[in-house]
């Protein structure tokens, strides 16, 4: 391809990534679209809301398991959803920490100016607290967290968001001047399984969470009064109220409705037995604001085989599009490299770099310019799949014999000629090789895009991990296993095509004669 | 036809050449001799621009040569390297005609180039559609003066052409080769490091050690009259063997 053709497939490729837009955004305008935090009650309360909006007589999407605070409040703010449930401390204490506010009417005005609304709690205060199982806590003698101290050898384990938050660990180490040291950060539902098989001795725990009573855990009593209210709330969208009024409406409507046994009672029909979040917020709703709610809507509705068929459509189009794009965009920065030094420190410094940012913190610098979804997923997979195929765009044309780049120039052969008929030829296996690595990581790391709504295997895993079910876990995660060797095969076959006969000879000449 | 003037080549510290000169007259073959390491090599791929003098210049044909002119100048240059230089994933023909495809020249005219190339070279024609890696050491040498002889060169460079050969297959190329030369009458500089096979070749040597020229003529003038007592030791280390082996026959 000449190097005016490789611009414009350059340019093109570049305008996809950046004008495609979130099918989100090509729903009528009057749709609802409700997001939630990658934690069960999360998503039940985001399956009332998306409820609600349906019965107030407005489609309504629901995407759920966001993952994190930042996630979810960011996606808000740049319209990408227009309502989630949230906390009061969270918001107090991590979201708008800078503001220093001290009181929930304090909160209202900062969100409004934010152009958010929230409604008043809903009827429960799910605080943080740290919990041991009863039968320890008893020998032990702890009752209180100030209790702790006496203690310095036990294990914590704390969910990640815990770890970090002004509101979790460090301020409550500070507090209560606590000198354990050999503390883990983890994914919140994995704590209990660490607990019950007594790795841990104690985590965080959400008031309200099913495993409580399920575990016989003893939540200790916050004695100094670190934590603040967690009061859930509906945060909203103002422009919605104008959009939607009779949707804002039913979501105040919820306000006073759920205390905290209620609450930790549906919770464990969805983590402990095992019904689904949208049934167990429409029973909800039946009984408690007497909502006709029409059945068999949803995922829940689908055949297992629809269900995979979706999911292997939404991850292959986040792999397919993501890793042309690096294709397109690797090899050319790779011959760059090879062919100026400096230009190679640079590239192979930055695709470096590129590569180890974590994929959450990639997604979250991201979503305020993409907002959540397909985008910003196949912009951090793209982001991801560079750097192998760069270092090895780079590698396979340092490695050719400088005997044969002399031929090349000594016959006449101007660069760009040489480039295309002995240079890049020569350097097929190992760009293969790295487009092989950069597919199998962009497969795998694909699955996190369920982290920001973008689907794909990725969901049944977070799901499955989040209500501790291995069939969900391996409903994505074999998916993703089979597809990685699939497209790693497609390349082996493509290789075989594209590789030229002569180098799939072995380079030697026994048994030729003169 | 070439003609170096106070050309200087340094590698960071070392001298690989010092101010050489060097005139060639067209049908000249000029054989470059010496010890490892003497810029008998160096010399020659200044010559085809793959490395570019720190100071004088190199004139080909007349014209100085630039960065510029040279991309034109190699395609008067025909230049064949010790293990050939092939391009694996090409075939034969593919090797041979790369040039000439890329400057489309007519397909007819590549086809008879070849097949009069193949003959000159005693290539079999059954083989032009073999890769490098199926052909034998000698059969990649004649497919790489193949090559470099495509367009018809003026000038035609060697470096070490028959030294990665086994000693039987040398021989019988050394006098193929030396019949090709004539009958083409093209210009040749050619280094080795194998007095008898410059000898063969060349009507004149120039022997150099340590990027400099110590002396150039025939054989017989630098046996004869050695302008240093490295000339001797130089023809005589390479001659000794071959006394020893005559005395053994007797």
């Amino acid at each position: 391809m000449s190097r005016a053709g490789w611009k414009v497939v350059l340019f093109v490729a570049v305008c996809g990534l950046v004008f495609e837009r979130p099918a989100a955004a090509e729903q009528p305008p009057e749709a609802v679209i409700v997001g939630s935090k990658a934690f069960t009650e999360s998503v039940i309360l985001g399956e009332m809301l998306r409820r609600l909006a349906i019965d107030a007589g407005i489609s309504a999407q629901h995407t759920r398991q966001l993952g994190g605070t930042r996630v979810v409040w960011n996606a808000l703010l740049s319209g990408e959803i227009d309502a989630y449930p949230e906390y009061t401390g969270t918001l107090l204490q991590e979201i708008l920490a800078s503001e220093g506010l001290s009181t929930v009417d304090e909160l209202s005005v900062v969100l409004a100016a934010r152009g958010i609304g929230m409604t008043a709690s809903l009827g429960f205060n799910n605080t943080y607290a740290i919990g041991m199982k009863a039968e320890q806590a008893d020998r032990l003698g702890v009752k209180a967290i100030s209790d702790l101290r006496g203690h310095p050898d036990l294990v914590f384990g704390f969910g990640n968001e815990f770890m970090d938050r002004a509101d979790g660990w460090p301020g409550l180490q500070r507090h209560y001047r606590l000198p354990q040291t050999d503390v883990r950060g983890l994914d919140h539902a994995l704590a209990y399984r660490g607990l019950e098989a007594g790795t841990l001795d104690a985590i965080d725990l959400y008031s309200t969470d099913a495993e409580i009573a399920y575990y016989d855990l003893r939540a200790l009593q916050d004695d100094l009064g670190f934590f603040p209210e967690y009061d859930a709330v509906v945060l909203y969208r103002l422009d919605l109220a104008e959009r939607a009024p009779a949707v804002v409406a039913s979501f105040h409507e919820l306000a006073g409705r759920i205390d905290a046994a209620t609450m930790s009672a549906l919770n464990a029909r969805v983590k402990l037995a095992g019904e689904s979040e949208a049934a167990v917020a429409a029973s909800f709703l039946e009984q408690s604001l007497g909502l006709q709610i029409e059945p068999g809507t949803g995922t829940a509705g689908q055949r297992w085989w629809q269900r995979l068929w979706q999911r292997t459509a939404e991850h292959l189009t986040l792999v397919a599009i993501s890793l042309s794009a690096a294709i397109l965009f690797a090899i050319p920065l790779g011959i760059l490299a090879a062919r100026r030094k400096r230009v190679a420190h640079v590239v192979l410094a930055t695709a470096g770099i590129l590569q180890t940012i974590p994929s959450l913190a990639m997604f979250v610098f991201l979503i305020p310019l993409l907002g959540i979804g397909g985008p910003p997923a196949v912009v951090a997979l793209f982001l991801y799949s560079l750097l192998p195929i760069i270092r090895n765009t780079y590698a396979g044309l340092k490695d050719i014999p400088a005997s044969i780049v002399e031929s090349a120039v000594a016959l006449g052969l101007p660069p760009n000629a040489r480039l295309r008929i002995v240079e890049l030829p020569l350097a097929t296996r190992s760009i293969l090789a790295g487009i092989k690595t950069s597919a199998v990581i962009n497969v795998g790391t694909a699955t996190l895009g369920a982290l920001i709504g973008a689907g794909g295997y990725g969901q049944p895993i977070l799901t499955g991990i989040r209500l501790d079910d291995m069939g969900l876990i391996l409903q994505g995660a074999v998916p993703a296993a089979v597809l990685a060797l699939l497209v790693q095969g497609l390349f082996e076959a493509i290789e075989r095509t594209l590789l030229p006969r002569g180098l799939r000879m072995q380079t030697n000449a026994v048994g030729a004669t003169d | 036809m070439l003609e170096l003037s106070q050309v200087s080549k340094r590698y960071g510290d070392d001298h690989a050449l010092k101010s050489v000169d060097l005139a060639v007259a067209a049908g000249q073959t000029v054989v470059l001799i010496g010890p490892s390491g003497c810029g008998k090599s160096t010399l020659l791929r200044l010559i085809v621009g793959l490395l570019r003098p720190d100071s004088g210049t190199v004139a080909f044909e007349g014209q100085v040569l630039t960065a510029a002119s040279l991309l034109e100048a190699r395609r008067r240059m025909g230049y064949v390297i010790q293990e050939g230089g092939l391009f694996p994933h090409l075939t034969v023909r593919g090797n041979v005609s790369v040039m000439a495809r890329h400057l489309q020249r007519d397909a007819a005219w590549i086809e008879t180039r070849l097949a009069d190339l193949a003959g000159l070279v005693r290539l079999p024609a059954n083989l032009m559609d073999r890769y490098p890696a199926e052909l034998s050491g000698g059969q990649r040498q004649r497919v790489s003066l193949m090559r470099a002889l495509m367009l018809d060169p003026d000038l035609l460079l060697l470096d070490e052409p028959l030294g990665a050969l086994d000693p039987m297959i040398r021989y019988q190329l050394q006098q193929e080769l030396k019949s090709i030369f004539d009958e083409l009458g093209k210009t040749v500089v050619m280094v080795t490091h194998d007095i008898a096979e410059a000898a063969h070749f060349g009507q004149h040597l120039v022997l150099m050690r340590e990027g400099q020229i110590v002396q150039s003529g025939s054989l017989k003038a630098l046996a004869e009259n050695p302008a240093e007592p490295f000339v001797e030791a130089f023809i005589t280390a390479q001659l000794e063997p071959m006394s020893r082996l005559n005395a053994v026959l007797g």
